[in-house]
């Protein structure tokens, strides 16, 4: 089997980064990259794989992210026990969740998962003895430093990308897609549907927890409206699937990079170039532009989610060969 | 005790019996055949062999072990495959990959599961399809390729739901050598069937039934004799 | 016993509205076979429009369902033209690639009518919004009271119109059985159509009933949204006799949970019901009643 190239070029460079980009911003955006690689990988595994859609990724984010600082703030641990920890906690509730919705086939799946990401971030608003409901709560960072951050944000995508392609290949891969294609032709191959959809959501949520756990001591800082957020965490874990490439091994990959790219440039309206460009001409008008787009983020969400589902229904990895004809095509006449 | 046996099952949809008070045995080796009119309760007695659909009466027993009540994938594991008279490929896999996904419930190593899989597309006559997406196939493969994916499971006793239909004449004769095939190599079959020639050429019993209920039962020349088959068949003023 | 009379009765009248938005959102779950994630952003849009025409131009609120209920059938009818039914021809690894699309819409919604009206918190004050009469000692609002009378007659117009009339009839197959429907010569792609227009009109006329009770902001979709997806799975999906139930049930679960839980758990209610149907009834009402 011939590897592909690209990925290789891709780790080698992202091993060297922070060597080449000293700047904190650039560190900042590119471990964000990095986890959203895992949190894609994680939603890809049991939505493009297994074909249960997760609308709710931040169930399991913010499960991962609160053990992290629960621990820190309550037993006084290290918050770094909270990426196995905060892991194994989201794979607690995921399985008996996953018992639960997937006895049923249609919609329940996704829609229990919203339903599970509102009710968590109820419970951390609520229960402030133990959150400190909107407040959040504040653990001390262990690195001055990003780059150790870096290099532990780019270990968990590596494990998240090597994890679920060798379970890809493997006997359960194969379940999962089968069941994705047909759950009743599944079912008579001998296959245990509910049992390996159970798996399937297991292992995305363990993914998607050690991410959240990493976000906590990355960040230092958690509330309920940021880990268990509806925009910013379950419907950019689906875009970061879906752009990239549903059900390919390095379609979160892209996506991660697109998504974390369109993130950043409507908060910075244009990595400020729209700033600049108003402060060069001195029309007021750029001003408000610059105002509106970096508001708009969550618009160009929405309008993401359309143009993508409408266009690119398998995301870029997914629908390459859709991309590579209309360019093509596009090309011939010039020549 | 018969190799495989249903014993008085029913099942209603909604009131209406779609399947009311069915026995028979088979032996095994057999080819056995399940022969009907249109909605005379065929597919839901594989359905309900398969576990499917729930029973309302009656229990299934196999290899003197009740399977009635389990699910679809024990009973796929205590050795019964099926086929679907609706194709069921897994679209977006290629041939092969359909097959090892089947060949994974008794090998759970993906070499052996591998080399398993390429014997049964190898016996089922679709080498060269093997790397082809499953829905690209033209239908005659398809029907093949649930053929194949149902004895990757190595079961004992395959339930074919309706193989040979829409095929032309050069497919059907290669259908027919298929499954005696199957039979030759020591899996017992039961065969619905809607084309009368297929289904007498091979079964070494049939059961005729319609409105659900059992009309007849017994070797291919007997039930062809029977006036009642005649008579489902072919309506009230046929006379042969 | 008075508190909980009184509890009862708020708990119906609400149930009377989430009934309208269930039904709603059970038709396009019984013909498109989705669940409409931008719902209770259908409401939110027709409660900027009774706003807007109460505001600027005085007309009473309940007088403005004679505009709200016919844009709002537009725009479902183009979203579902434009939107959704080309999805029907995309090859997609997800099934919920339909479902997906509605969160789009939903958020493109919302964020469209905070760019107009900005984040504020709105309210339509009438000379009734706070009035109340009162029978055997129970309080009854008189806003909340004429909403449920209007509800209930919308209720019973919309099962005329699906039982009596032809294209009633042709929605209700293509919600049996879509293919059959289509092989005896409906045009399912105008049924769908119709339908998510019927929805989101009738999901309108909840938001404009509801507005001089309550306030307006445009993240109010989303928690109605979630009202109405646990109504309609309540209901058992796609049986609008299942989506009645289920709105009085959630409007008396709320209700009671905010007597005597506490207000901080209204919102948790419906969502924990949501879960405890999945575990125990699966398939809703509809099982139990086989209606």
């Amino acid at each position: 089997m011939k590897r592909p190239s690209g990925p290789l070029l891709l780790l080698v460079f992202l091993l060297i980064f922070p060597l080449i980009f000293r700047e904190g911003y650039y560190q900042h955006l590119m471990i964000l990259v990095l986890m959203w690689v895992a949190i894609g990988s994680g939603w890809n595994l049991i939505s493009g794989y297994t074909g249960q859609v997760l609308f709710g990724a931040a169930a399991f984010f913010g499960v991962g992210a609160y053990t992290a600082a629960l621990l820190s703030s309550k037993l006084e641990l290290s918050a770094w026990w909270g990426l196995p920890l905060g892991g194994l906690l989201s794979v607690a509730i995921a399985f008996p969740f996953g018992w639960i919705c997937f006895r049923l086939r249609g919609p329940y799946f996704a829609l229990a998962t919203l339903a599970l990401n509102e009710i968590f971030r109820h419970i951390a608003t609520i229960w402030e003895s133990l959150t400190d409901g909107m407040i959040g709560i504040l653990v001390m960072q262990t690195f001055i430093s990003k780059v150790p951050y870096y290099y532990v944000a780019l270990a968990t995508a590596i494990l998240s990308i090597v994890g679920v392609d060798y379970v890809i290949r493997s006997r359960w891969g194969y379940y999962f897609v089968s069941i994705r294609e047909d759950q009743d032709a599944a079912e008579s191959m001998g296959i245990d549907t509910l049992y390996y959809k159970m798996v399937s959501l297991c292992l995305s949520a363990f993914l998607i927890g050690i991410t959240g756990a990493l976000y906590t001591n990355y960040m230092g800082f958690i509330d309920p409206k940021v880990v268990f957020s509806l925009h910013d965490i379950s419907i950019m874990a689906i875009l970061v699937g879906i752009v990239g490439g549903v059900g390919t091994i390095y379609g979160p990959t892209v996506g991660a990079f697109i998504m974390v790219a369109v993130q950043e440039i409507f908060r910075t309206g244009g990595f400020g170039l729209l700033n600049a460009i108003g402060k060069a001409t001195g029309w007021p008008f750029m001003t408000t532009v610059t105002k509106y787009i970096s508001e708009a983020h969550v618009l160009s969400f929405g309008l993401l989610v359309i143009v993508v589902i409408l266009f690119l229904p398998n995301g870029i990895v997914g629908d390459w060969g859709i991309i590579k004809k209309i360019f093509v095509r596009s090309k011939k006449p010039a020549v | 005790m018969a190799f495989f046996e249903v014993r008085d099952i029913v099942k209603y949809f909604g009131g209406l019996a779609a399947v009311n008070r069915v026995s028979f045995e088979v032996q095994e080796g057999q080819i056995y055949g399940l022969i009907g009119p249109n909605g005379s309760g065929k597919t839901t007695i594989f359905n309900l062999i398969n576990g499917y659909f729930h029973l309302n009466k009656g229990q299934i027993w196999f290899q003197g072990e009740k399977i009635s009540g389990l699910k679809t994938h024990q009973i796929c594991q205590r050795g019964i495959g099926r086929t679907f008279q609706v194709v069921k490929p897994l679209k977006r896999m290629t041939v092969l990959d359909n097959v090892i996904a089947s060949a994974f419930l008794r090998h759970h190593s993906r070499a052996e599961a591998q080399a398993w899989a390429e014997a049964t597309i190898h016996f089922c006559g679709l080498t060269h399809f093997k790397d082809k997406v499953a829905k690209s196939l033209p239908i005659a493969s398809r029907k093949r390729l649930e053929i194949a994916r149902s004895l990757a499971t190595r079961p004992k006793l395959i339930l074919l739901d309706e193989t040979a239909a829409g095929l032309n004449p050069h497919e059907l004769e290669e259908a027919i050598a298929l499954i005696k095939k199957i039979r030759d190599s020591g899996i017992t079959v039961i065969i619905v069937e809607h084309i009368m020639k297929v289904i007498m050429s091979i079964s070494d019993r049939i059961v005729a039934i319609n409105h659900g209920m059992v009309i007849t039962e017994g070797t291919p020349t007997e039930v062809a004799s029977n006036p009642e088959v005649i008579k489902a068949y072919f309506g009230e003023d046929y006379r042969a | 016993m008075e508190v909980f009379l009184q509890t009862l009765v708020a708990g119906v009248l609400k149930g009377g509205l989430y009934a309208l938005i269930g039904i709603g959102m059970t038709l396009i779950m019984g013909v498109m076979g989705i669940i409409n994630l931008a719902h209770g952003q259908f409401m939110m849009v027709a409660m900027y429009v009774t706003y807007t025409l109460f505001h600027f131009l005085g007309i009473d609120p309940y007088f403005t369902l004679l505009i709200s209920m016919p844009s709002l059938f537009v725009l479902g009818i183009l979203i579902q033209k434009y939107l959704l039914n080309p999805l029907m021809k995309v090859d997609s690894i997800l099934p919920e690639n339909q479902v997906l699309m509605t969160v789009g819409i939903a958020m493109v919604l919302t964020e469209i009518a905070r760019f107009i009206f900005s984040s504020n918190y709105l309210s339509v004050k009438t000379s009734y919004s706070s009035s109340a009469f009162y029978v055997g000692g129970i309080s009854f609002s008189v806003a909340l009271t004429i909403a449920f009378g209007i509800a209930l007659l919308l209720t019973f117009g919309l099962f005329w119109f699906l039982i009596k009339t032809d294209l009633g009839r042709s929605i209700r197959a293509v919600s049996q059985d879509g293919e059959a429907a289509e092989l005896m010569g409906v045009d399912s792609e105008k049924i769908k159509m119709i339908t998510m227009g019927i929805g989101a009109a009738l999901v309108a006329a909840a938001g404009t009933l509801l507005l001089p009770i309550y306030y307006l902001f445009p993240d109010i979709g989303g928690p109605f949204t979630r009202k109405a997806f646990v109504i309609t799975i309540l209901g058992g999906l796609g049986s609008t006799v299942g989506a009645i139930f289920g709105g009085v049930t959630l409007g008396l679960a709320e209700s009671f949970g905010a007597t005597y839980i506490g207000m901080d758990f209204e919102d948790m209610v419906g969502l924990v019901i949501f879960l405890l149907v999945l575990l125990f009834i699966p398939g809703g009402f509809r099982r139990l009643t086989k209606v």
